[in-house]
């Protein structure tokens, strides 16, 4: 995959309260599909996407949670969270369903200066 | 250089719309290219022709259909689309629905794909 771009997406928003997170997983899955260096970076609420026991039956909202668990069948294995965002939110690694991989801002930093695109979602 | 918007908000509830347009009008004046606006979220009502705005302010799906006479491709995402009720028959003229793999193809030919949004 020489040619193949490094797209990074930015999970910046809660996984419920507004469409964003959702369909921002809509776009990594299809960009997945077209064989590109794909990661994800939680920042911020986004991180609580990943917080397993999600349960949204009463808000009458189909999940998306099952998604996001099955993208390491799409090959999306980079995800990084954020540490700082975990701090601020007193959540820990073990309250993720997926596995990932948690750097801190600066080194989140970085690697979005190595990507050819950044999604912000 | 070579641009792609990738423009996430709806007209007029959100500055986004506004600052994509102007983006990419001054881009193109700048001797840039744009070659494509790529509506996303709310951000495809900006391509509904039955918009009507008080007589003196901007017309905003007009705008984009302008910026698609030239050659830059207004393109809704099909699935953002469905979701509210953009069809193709309410598109404005020179705008139409594609795919998020458009969007794709964009991001891996442009030089910069540069995003509006909340």
């Amino acid at each position: 995959m020489e040619d193949a771009k490094k797209i990074m997406h930015i999970v910046r928003k809660a996984p419920h309260g507004t469409i964003y997170a959702y369909e921002g997983l809509e776009m990594v899955l299809i960009m997945a599909s077209y064989d590109q260096d794909i990661s994800m970076a939680f920042i911020g609420d986004g991180i609580y996407n990943l917080v397993k026991d999600q349960d949204t039956t009463d808000i009458q909202i189909k999940g998306f949670m099952k998604t996001l668990g099955v993208l390491e069948d799409y090959d999306v294995e980079k995800l990084y969270v954020d540490a700082e965002s975990m701090e601020e939110r007193g959540i820990r690694e073990g309250d993720f369903f997926v596995p990932v991989e948690v750097l801190t801002s600066t080194e989140i930093g970085k690697l979005m200066t190595e990507q050819d695109v950044i999604v912000p979602q | 250089m070579k641009f792609g918007i990738l423009l996430k908000e709806g007209p007029y509830n959100h500055q986004a719309a506004d600052t994509a347009y102007l983006f990419a009008k001054a881009a193109i004046q700048r001797g840039h290219q744009v070659t494509s606006v790529f509506l996303y979220n709310d951000g495809v009502y900006n391509a509904t022709k039955l918009m009507d705005p008080p007589q003196d302010d901007r017309h905003i799906a007009n705008r984009w259909s302008e910026l698609g006479g030239e050659g830059v491709a207004i393109l809704a995402c099909i699935a953002a689309s469905k979701r509210r009720g953009i069809t193709d028959e309410v598109l404005v003229e020179n705008s139409e629905i594609t795919g998020l793999g458009q969007l794709t193809d964009i991001a891996i030919d442009v030089d910069r794909l540069v995003t509006f949004g909340d």
